[in-house]
């Protein structure tokens, strides 16, 4: 039996554990370790924990008979200390060692730590500062951020913001503390930015730009390089994440910024594999759950055998952040300005309204998109942009979020309505057969249904018929 | 040839159509709308001219029989005899399943379930299914798995106007069954239709999802349920069983999840979750759009546990339901024309179910066939002999042109209808029958009411009653004519004994009572029981009483859209024709407000064909292509196109549609396939 080992037990790795179970429950024999003691968990679902929608036990992938459900061989609180690319064995912390066909390293990323003063503590923060990464982060966030207290977020991106609006959802008094120009300046441009900025002022969340954090007291709050003083009782670090790439470095795989993989998903040793945040894919940008799930799925594929065929192609990227009443959804190349000679690009800015909606085309389809404060737009852009499809030709309706309904301007008097207008769905009756019907002697709503049935269907154009009565009636006493 | 229905006087009846059977008095031929609580009152155009087929000069009068390649008058001895000698001969060389029948789910009760009686006691066939398969069977396979009992709508259809929300899910009622949308009027209604339909012109709230991926739009609703506090935990604790299992799943589906797969904004997930939750009382309704799907069982399995999340099955004032399509679609699938059923909505592989059966009929358990193929793997098995009774399958099958050639490899095909559709028009034998008005029979509607349904006109001369036509076939086959009785109140009484015990118990409805107006929803098991209107009150139909919670992912269209075929293809039914149109395109006036095929497309896919409104366009798929006329949508998708699928010929949108099968209920993937567009060469 084929022996696949699956080092972590993340969102990758679990996945992957997943589809391979869906693909094969008997030829291949799966052991799947993982270094924290918690059964995996929902990474994505964390803010929600912060923010008290959801509960630690609510946001578990896996209930605790999974594994013995799906024969999976699960080993919790274990780390892996080296692999033997040659023997094809991996080394476990208590000393045994766990033999491999297909090696697969989902191993996931860890925080990048700012270099403030006081902030970090024997490689890990300082008791009054936290990451937010895990669930044991969350747990401490939710222990030590008692509501009306300030806490202060250093990070001003995705998953910076996503806490930053779990907290003041928990009724803290927040400061971002961000050291670039505007707010998640990867995904969005300065126009968005600043919108974006204004809106979470507007939910009680203070944003500071263009600063770092040059000093953290415990207990007091953040010094920042700018001589301001950001009080806080905690300081909730989301500065970025980097690719745990260790294991994959001292085994001797070609690592760069991430464990390097092609479109097999394969590391320069074709008996490894690697997926999701530790590794590194050319069309990929990790970070993401998206990416992790669809590679997961094509590498169950490959070591199943299910479908020898498939390829990980990379994932387009769509960044939508899940906060409470800020909705924002950028995908593909924002940056693109709207005199840009090569692209056709459309931006409205509504700062009052807290809505900003930029839109890139590049050959009739969508190559990036802004939208803030436009949830409709950014459903349909984003179907436009995963699908590669191209953008229908009314590109304001597609900007608005939904096309003008036809005759938006429409009659408001029965004189004005189309002849050909049907009037009563129901029984096919137009304006013009009800006219005729009023000519042949029909009079009043219950005459015209007599004579044409309108109205005896659902009843929905009784309002109508009415009106068109009144009118023919006022008309016949004009010609009178 | 044309034929006058003698007046018998007026008399009260229902509609010959859809599932909501309204009531109408018919004097002659002449329609007046009448007040019952499924339409106070109300008819549509279709319901209007019901009484033209009754005079209709393209009315069959007479048995036709295939010489020399052509279809000729017969006398019925003739071609009963001839229809008899040959089941015999084929049987005899080939077996008993040699033989399949083929039955409708706009047969009456006693039709339906005399037609299973014939085929396995008379012809001792395995091989019987019928068009529901096409229709309610994913519906019905998820309904029992939740709830332990099949009925569309378990509440009466008036008690939807007192909701203060209703999520319809896949459902046009406002062209499918108006008189219906009166009952809607005082919801928020949420309607998710990937068209903009004009239902959902009448929403509060229009979900507009990618076609195929309803399930997603339902996990993501569901976790909204979840996350933003609206679960009923009071609910699931005491009346419910599984939901973790269901919350593992809906967990990974965070609305903005749903979202990127959908194309439903997570802002308007939420609203709807909100829209719900807020109401108090609320329904959710599922119709064929979220159903004829290869995965339409989960579809509606789905929208089941959102509706339990929120606590509306079997609360007063709440609930969850499905608008059945045809018009005894509910009665249809109880009685024993299914592949795996006898009467009573008994299981045919259950030893009990089958004894019982067998002691009505007077049969030995033990020579009853056990379960046979669904209904498109039947037709595609291309029996020996194939007899039809009220459904036209080469218009209405999927994949029709591959539905049509294997008819024609059918040595004996024959087909039992009012007028000459399209499937009799291909067959050896064709048998004249009588229609709604012109003969007595029950129909249990949306609701699971049943109705009486009697005979308001003399029939024209040569024509029979199916029920005759049963008899006769039987008899000559070796059945004792007592076996098979023609007049339906006695049908009726053995249905009765039949479905005695039976989750569709009709034991206690009696003509009688049905005659003196009483109001019966079904189970009713006997005749001092007062019926069930609302079901599900105390406890539903498992030995626990608790609904069942299913374990369902989203997994998305069996044929995606590709270079080749761009496009994604949906169908569905235009207000003025019914079914596959056999009945309504003999209507004139019906005809003259729609007479063709059209194809909707957005303006802009309309532009990349270069098309314009009005054209003729082809639309292909992997396994055909129609002609059609190009009306320009600007609501829909730029990659959906929506034809319905009324049209004959060249015109059967079923030419396009993918036979890929639900695992559970057999139901085949009418809603979506993949296509392309193309101005007409």
């Amino acid at each position: 039996m084929r022996r696949i080992v699956i080092v972590g037990y993340g969102m990758a790795g679990a996945r992957l554990a997943e589809e391979i179970r869906r693909r094969d429950t008997e030829n291949v024999a799966v052991t799947v370790l993982g270094a924290e003691r918690h059964p995996a968990y929902n990474r994505i679902l964390l803010s929600s924990v912060v923010g008290g929608g959801m509960t630690p036990e609510m946001v578990r992938l896996h209930d605790d008979d999974w594994a013995a459900k799906h024969d999976i061989d699960l080993r919790l609180g274990t780390a892996v200390t080296g692999v033997d690319r040659a023997a094809r064995r991996v080394a476990v912390d208590d000393g045994s060692t766990v033999d491999y066909d297909a090696l697969v390293l989902a191993t996931g990323s860890r925080p990048w730590l700012p270099p403030t003063e006081g902030l970090v503590v024997d490689g890990v923060p300082a008791p009054g500062a936290v990451a937010f990464r895990t669930l044991d982060d969350c747990e401490q966030i939710v222990a030590a951020s008692r509501p009306g207290a300030p806490v202060a977020v250093v990070g001003g991106g995705l998953l910076g913001l996503e806490a930053a609006r779990g907290l003041a959802s928990r009724g803290n008094l927040v400061t971002v503390v961000h050291p670039v120009g505007h707010l998640m300046e990867r995904q969005l441009d300065r126009g968005a930015g600043a919108v974006l900025a204004a809106r979470l002022a507007t939910l009680g969340i203070e944003v500071r730009l263009n600063v770092k954090a040059a000093r953290f007291v415990p207990g007091d709050g953040l010094k920042l390089d700018d001589g301001t003083h950001v009080p806080a009782d905690l300081v909730v670090v989301s500065a970025g994440v980097l690719p745990e790439t260790t294991l994959a470095q001292d085994a001797g795989l070609a690592v760069e910024r991430g464990i390097v993989v092609d479109d097999l998903l394969r590391t320069n040793d074709p008996r490894v594999h690697a997926i999701g945040d530790c590794a590194q894919h050319p069309g990929t940008i990790s970070g993401l759950v998206q990416p992790a799930w669809e590679q997961a799925a094509v590498l169950a594929d490959l070591l199943t055998g299910a479908r020898p065929a498939a390829r990980y192609r990379g994932t387009p990227v769509v960044t939508r952040l899940k906060a409470k009443d800020v909705d924002l959804a950028a995908l593909g190349d924002v940056h693109a300005d709207v005199d840009s000679p090569d692209a056709e690009v459309l931006c409205l800015s509504d700062p009052a309204g807290g809505r900003y909606a930029k839109l890139v085309l590049r050959d009739d389809r969508v190559s990036g998109a802004i939208l803030l404060g436009a949830p409709d737009a950014a459903a349909a852009i984003t179907q436009l942009y995963d699908r590669g499809i191209p953008a229908p030709s009314d590109r304001l309706a597609l900007l608005l979020g939904r096309a003008l309904p036809p005759g938006a301007s429409a009659a408001h008097s029965p004189a004005d309505l189309p002849a050909a207008t049907t009037v009563c769905r129901c029984n096919t009756v137009s304006k013009s057969q009800l006219v005729k019907a009023w000519r042949g002697g029909a009079r009043g709503v219950a005459g015209l249904a007599q004579s044409t049935r309108a109205t005896t269907g659902c009843g929905g154009c009784r309002d109508t018929v009415t009106a068109i009565a009144d009118w023919l009636a006022t008309a016949d006493e004009g010609t009178a | 040839m044309t034929t006058v229905a003698a007046t018998i006087g007026t008399t009260d009846t229902h509609c010959p159509y859809c599932a909501l059977q309204c009531g109408m008095r018919l004097t002659g031929t002449v329609v007046a709308p009448r007040d019952f609580p499924t339409n106070r009152g109300g008819l549509c155009q279709k319901g209007w001219t019901a009484a033209t087929l009754l005079d209709s000069p393209s009315r069959l009068t007479t048995p036709l029989v295939r010489v020399d390649g052509e279809l000729r008058p017969a006398s019925w001895d003739r071609a009963l005899d001839l229809v008899a000698n040959r089941i015999i001969d084929l049987q005899a060389g080939h077996g008993r399943d040699a033989v399949a029948v083929f039955g409708g789910g706009g047969l009456t009760n006693e039709k339906a379930y005399l037609l299973g009686k014939f085929a396995r006691v008379a012809l001792g066939t395995s091989q019987i299914d019928y068009n529901g398969r096409f229709c309610m069977s994913s519906a019905a396979a998820a309904g029992t798995r939740a709830f332990g009992m099949d009925r569309g709508l378990p509440f009466p259809v008036e008690d939807l106007r007192n909701a203060n929300a209703v999520l319809l899910v896949g459902g046009n009622p406002a062209e499918t069954m108006p008189p219906f949308v009166q009952h809607l009027r005082g919801a928020e209604l949420i309607v998710v239709d990937p068209r903009r339909s004009a239902t959902a012109e009448l929403a509060t709230l229009h979900l507009q999802p990618a076609p195929g991926t309803d399930l997603a739009l339902a996990l993501g609703i569901l976790h909204a349920v979840v996350a933003d506090g609206h679960l009923r935990h009071d609910y699931l604790a005491t009346r419910t069983t599984g939901f973790d299992d269901v919350w593992r799943i809906a967990a990974a589906w965070w609305p903005e999840r749903a979202e990127r797969v959908t194309g439903v904004a997570a802002a308007d997930q939420r609203a709807a979750a909100a829209m719900l939750a807020a109401a108090g009382d609320a329904y959710v309704l599922t119709a064929r759009g979220t159903e004829q799907h290869a995965r339409g069982a989960d579809m509606v399995s789905a929208w089941i546990n959102l509706a339990l999340a929120l606590g509306l099955p079997g609360t007063p004032g709440s609930g969850f339901g499905c608008l059945t399509g045809q018009g005894n679609g509910q009665g249809g699938r109880e009685h024993g024309q299914k592949a795996d059923q006898l009467p009573g909505y008994r299981k045919l592989d259950d030893p009990a179910a089958r004894a019982h059966v067998a002691a009505v009929w007077g049969v030995d358990p033990d020579d009853l066939p056990g379960p046979g193929r669904s209904a498109y793997e039947l037709l595609d098995s291309a029996p020996k002999g194939l007899l039809v009774f009220g459904s036209n399958v080469v218009v209405s099958a999927p994949h029709a042109s591959r539905i049509a050639a294997r008819l024609s490899d059918v040595d004996l095909l024959v087909v039992a209808d009012v007028v000459m559709s399209e499937t009799a028009a291909i067959a050896d034998v064709v048998l004249p029958v009588t229609q709604w008005a012109e003969e007595d029979g029950t129909m249990t509607n949306l609701e699971g009411r049943v109705l009486l349904r009697r005979k308001a006109v003399t029939a024209p001369a040569g024509v029979r009653t199916d029920l005759e036509v049963l008899r006769g076939l039987a008899f000559r086959l070796g059945q004792p004519e007592e076996r098979f009785p023609v007049e339906a109140e006695q049908v009726f009484d053995e249905l009765r004994l039949a479905s005695a015990g039976g989750i569709a118990d009709y034991a206690g409805v009696s003509y009688d009572r049905l005659r003196a107006g009483e109001a019966l929803h079904w189970p009713v098991p006997s005749t001092d029981h007062p019926g069930t209107p609302r079901a599900f009150l105390d406890g539903f139909a498992f030995p626990d009483g608790r609904a069942r919670f299913a374990t369902v992912d989203h997994s998305g269209p069996a044929e995606p859209p590709d270079d080749e075929f761009p496009l994604q293809a949906t169908t569905g039914r235009v207000l003025q024709h019914y079914q596959s149109g056999a009945q309504t395109r003999l209507v004139p006036e019906l005809m003259a407000a729609v007479p063709e095929l059209y194809v909707e497309v957005h303006p802009d896919t309309a532009a990349r064909a270069g098309v314009v409104d009005g054209d003729l366009a082809d639309v292909t798929s992997r396994r055909g292509t129609v002609r059609a006329r190009v009306r320009c949508v600007p609501t829909i998708r730029v990659d959906l196109v929506f034809l319905p699928f009324h049209f004959p010929g060249d015109a059967r949108a079923n030419l396009l549609t993918n036979p890929a099968l639900d695992p559970t209920s057999r139901m085949p993937e009418f809603k979506v396939c993949a296509v392309r567009l193309e101005a007409t060469s």
